[in-house]
């Protein structure tokens, strides 16, 4: 797949805007918490014992 | 200072800065503060004691897997903006495993190349293991299951599963099948990665079949001048991740390492944020 410098240009700033706007949206409906929650405590699947 | 040591240097500090909890191996807790809502730009279980951020592949499906949501904003937006923005340089020079398989790398033996067929192997187990399982399969509350961490992850079972065991004589009485497929696992990736460059970031790693798509696009990416070029192939025997930069310079394999470009004889390759001015012009002149 070739792209044009122009084409490349324009969908890295659509990836970049879509994904500023999914971050936004995530941290607004509290995602982090979950994140965090999820990494303080010992995920016992993630180590192979759930 | 020559690219090999620099990127070794920044390898390492990444590394400290995300790991930086050690005292943390020995009562085995968890770094509990607000940095670990924010993710890990590389491959860094947060179930590792010294862990400072999350981990955006368990992230990912922690999120996606929970009762609330089945899909998360929050860490496919996180990683499309990294994506974008760096591309595999993440692969390269920050990724906490990927400086592990490197040192691993490093104890002398035969080395060979892997038969590119199995680099396809990491996009399977992005969409089965990552995206797929855990929001179809699910319990009863709706919860799905981090199926890659589960049963995959090698560095999960390094940083964290082995500290907590040894760490927690409670957990080790819960250890049956699923510790002993992932040891094999971990130990399968360990004896590949003597004998062949980054096994794992080759074949099974979902972050770097992320970040490996978003390179064909990358800001920062890798140019080489055909014009420039006198076709000595040193470039690419130069590349362990087994890319030929002059044909396929945004190849989802590259890590952006900058062997290549030192490699080069003419400077014909170059690792850049943005595009070169030359070649703007010339499009410039072909719209004219």
């Amino acid at each position: 797949m070739h792209l044009s410098n122009q084409k490349r240009t324009i969908l890295q700033f659509l990836f970049l805007l879509v994904s500023i706007l999914m971050i936004a949206y995530g941290v607004g409906r509290g995602e982090m918490e979950i994140v965090w929650n999820k990494a303080i405590n010992i995920c016992l699947e993630c180590i192979g014992l759930g | 200072m020559n690219n090999a040591f620099k990127r070794k240097l920044i390898q390492i500090a990444a590394f400290g800065f995300t790991n930086s909890h050690i005292g943390n191996f020995v009562s085995g807790k968890l770094y509990t503060g607000k940095w670990k809502q924010f993710c890990n730009p590389g491959l860094n279980c947060y179930s590792c004691p010294a862990a400072t951020l999350a981990c955006p592949i368990g992230a990912l499906q922690a999120v996606n897997g929970s009762m609330q949501y089945n899909f998360s904003f929050y860490i496919v937006g996180f990683l499309l903006a990294v994506g974008v923005l760096f591309g595999r340089l993440i692969c390269g020079w920050i990724c906490p495993f990927g400086l592990i398989q490197e040192l691993i790398y490093k104890i002398p033996s035969p080395k060979y190349k892997l038969p590119k067929i199995f680099t396809y192997f990491k996009y399977a187990i992005l969409i089965v293991f990552v995206i797929l399982l855990p929001i179809v399969v699910t319990d009863f509350m709706g919860m799905g299951q981090p199926a890659f961490c589960q049963y995959i992850c090698p560095a999960g079972t390094l940083s964290g599963g082995i500290p907590m065991i040894a760490t927690h004589s409670e957990l080790r009485a819960t250890t049956g099948f699923l510790f002993g497929l992932k040891i094999t696992i971990l130990f399968i990736t360990i004896i590949a990665c003597i004998f062949l460059f980054r096994f794992f970031c080759k074949t099974l790693c979902p972050l770097g079949a992320i970040y490996g798509l978003l390179n064909k696009i990358s800001i920062y990416h890798l140019e080489a001048d055909k014009k420039a070029c006198i076709g000595c192939g040193k470039c690419a025997r130069a590349c362990k991740m087994d890319v030929d930069p002059v044909v396929n310079p945004n190849s989802a394999e590259c890590i952006r390492c900058g062997a290549c470009a030192s490699a080069c004889p003419k400077q014909a390759i170059q690792l850049k944020f943005g595009s070169s001015k030359q070649k703007k012009n010339k499009e410039h002149s072909h719209e004219k």
